[in-house]
């Protein structure tokens, strides 16, 4: 039962990590940069939907609908100011500037609602399932987890492959000059996917603090960069690889935290990605790396 | 009234004068060749003809409308299409899907629309997918819709390139270097397609090439770039008749 128990753990993290590897993984494949302001949009998710909910008394439900507004703006609007400027710079400018992004959205939370800890309460209202007497409880969150997971994944590989929208990201991943020559407005694209992927944070956001409730300024960095390397992991650029990633770097860390060490768990999920990159530099699904950051 | 009309367009880049005073006039229905020695500026001419590059000075007027100094996107509206030197498909998309994306700036429908599957979706999708297969069918390329279009043989990949092309519905189509890398059995399949498609899709072309036959065989007008700057113009058979252009071409 420990092990099937841990499994579903795992199962759950990792859901919540490939959710997230999307973001990454999308602004990747389309933008050709590395979004580290990511894991933020996630924490600034969680403080509104704290703020909403609890000291505005509001419904849950306009709560979570506002949040994943939020946060579509706040994505596009980084895009506009802090990328759009930098398209033509080289990929290292880009990477700095995203990381400057991060801090920048961390301190500007940390003045505005100080440094203590939020407890953040479940905004899932499922009930658990019990399973073999008693023996094996499923939570409520984590079902509607790994559901959501699994409705994004289908539903952004349609939008992605059948979609008039999606083909267009597809063309820009490929060749923006290309792609522009033929009449693809790329700003607008690139856009979209921030505003996709922020969205995405959003839901993240709901799922990562509704099992893990506590609310800091630096909430987001942790998930954001598990999340990073899980798409590094299934490959970045592909959208089964951040799936695949997420899964299996969520399984590994909560193994590791139930038969190793919890101390250890955080250690052990970055050595695999030492090694992992070390077999296969490209990642589980990822093609050719023409661009190092 | 002609269909381009290109007056004194010029472009440096740092020191070098890449384009200089370049002067074109196309009519509606032409088939027209801009020829000249590697780095005479053929193809920096069509980026600027297609908004890659903004010219230092200089007009392009497309039917009537003055398209100087728009962005790509605008001039691609407008009504110019063109293919790349080097083949630049959606490697990753299907044949079909390629096209498609040239289909993108007429059939319009928004993202929400797409993600929620409404009936216009369909519709739109279905219009598209319809006119791609005849695009494709008319291209010869209709048995390999579902193919990855990085998978065509290299004869097909240029195919495709024109068809994707014709998809955006232009006035004027640009072909940079259709028959490179082509042999002669190809070109020959080519030269056929090139006058089908002036024919059956009432388009202007203007194309760069090296190979003097499809040059010779199909361009009705020329004009002769060397070190930016256009070294004669006029009827084909006049032209490559000319000691200037086989001096430029042969040397001294």
């Amino acid at each position: 039962m420990k092990f099937i128990s841990a499994l579903i753990n795992g199962v759950n993290l990792g859901s919540i990590y490939a959710i997230i590897a999307l973001g990454y993984t999308m602004v990747y494949g389309i933008a050709k940069m590395l979004n580290f302001a990511h894991g933020d949009v996630i924490m600034i998710g969680g403080y509104i939907t704290f703020e909403f909910v609890y000291a505005l008394q509001g419904n849950i439900w306009v709560a979570m609908l506002v949040t994943v507004l939020a946060c579509t703006v706040l994505g596009i609007v980084v895009e506009k100011i802090a990328y759009k400027p930098l398209r033509k710079a080289s990929p290292l400018a880009v990477l700095i500037t995203a990381i400057g992004v991060s801090y920048f959205l961390q301190n500007i939370i940390l003045v505005i609602k100080g440094s203590d800890t939020k407890k953040y309460e479940s905004v899932i209202n499922v009930p658990n399932l019990v399973l073999a007497d008693g023996e094996l409880i499923i939570k409520g969150t984590t079902i509607v987890t790994i559901v959501t997971c699994l409705v994004i994944m289908v539903g952004l590989t349609l939008f992605i492959n059948k979609t008039k929208t999606g083909r267009s990201m597809l063309a820009v991943s490929e060749d923006k000059g290309a792609a522009q020559l033929m009449g693809i407005n790329v700003n607008r694209t690139i856009s979209i996917t921030f505003a996709i992927g922020s969205a995405l944070a959003a839901i993240a956001s709901f799922l990562y603090f509704s099992a893990y409730d506590s609310l800091t300024p630096m909430s987001g960095s942790m998930p954001g960069i598990k999340a990073f390397i899980a798409a590094v992991f299934g490959g970045i650029g592909s959208i089964p690889g951040a799936l695949i990633g997420g899964i299996t770097l969520g399984v590994i860390e909560i193994f590791a935290g139930t038969y190793i060490s919890t101390n250890m768990s955080e250690a052990i999920v970055f050595l695999v990605l030492i090694l992992m990159l070390n077999i296969k530099p490209t990642g589980i699904l990822g093609k050719k790396f023409k661009e190092k950051v | 009234m002609a269909i381009l009309e290109v007056n004194n367009l010029g472009i440096s880049f740092g020191g070098l004068r890449a384009v200089d005073n370049l002067n074109l006039t196309i009519e509606k229905n032409q088939l027209y060749g801009l020829i000249g020695p590697n780095g005479a500026g053929k193809t920096t001419a069509f980026n600027l003809l297609t908004g890659v590059y903004k010219p230092d000075n200089g007009s392009v007027v497309l039917d009537g409308v003055n398209i100087t100094g728009k962005s790509p996107i605008e001039i691609n509206k407008g009504g110019i299409a063109r293919t790349f030197q080097n083949i630049r498909l959606f490697k990753e998309m299907s044949v079909l899907d390629n096209v498609k994306v040239g289909l993108h700036n007429q059939q319009k429908y928004d993202m929400f629309t797409g993600i929620l599957r409404l009936p216009s979706y369909y519709k739109k999708e279905k219009a598209m997918n319809a006119k791609a297969m005849e695009l494709l069918e008319v291209l010869g390329l209709a048995d390999e819709a579902n193919t990855l279009s990085s998978n065509l043989p290299y004869g097909k990949q240029r195919r495709l390139e024109i068809a994707r092309a014709l998809a955006t519905n232009p006035k004027l189509l640009l072909l940079d270097e259709p028959a490179a890398g082509m042999n002669p059995n190809e070109t020959q399949e080519l030269m056929d397609m090139i006058r089908f498609v002036r024919d059956n899709f009432d388009m202007t072309i203007l194309l760069i090439e090296h190979d003097m036959k499809l040059v010779a065989g199909i361009c009705e007008e020329l004009t002769v770039l060397n070190f930016g700057q256009v070294l004669t113009s006029g009827k084909t058979s006049e032209v490559l008749n000319d000691p200037k252009v086989i001096t430029a071409y042969l040397g001294q």
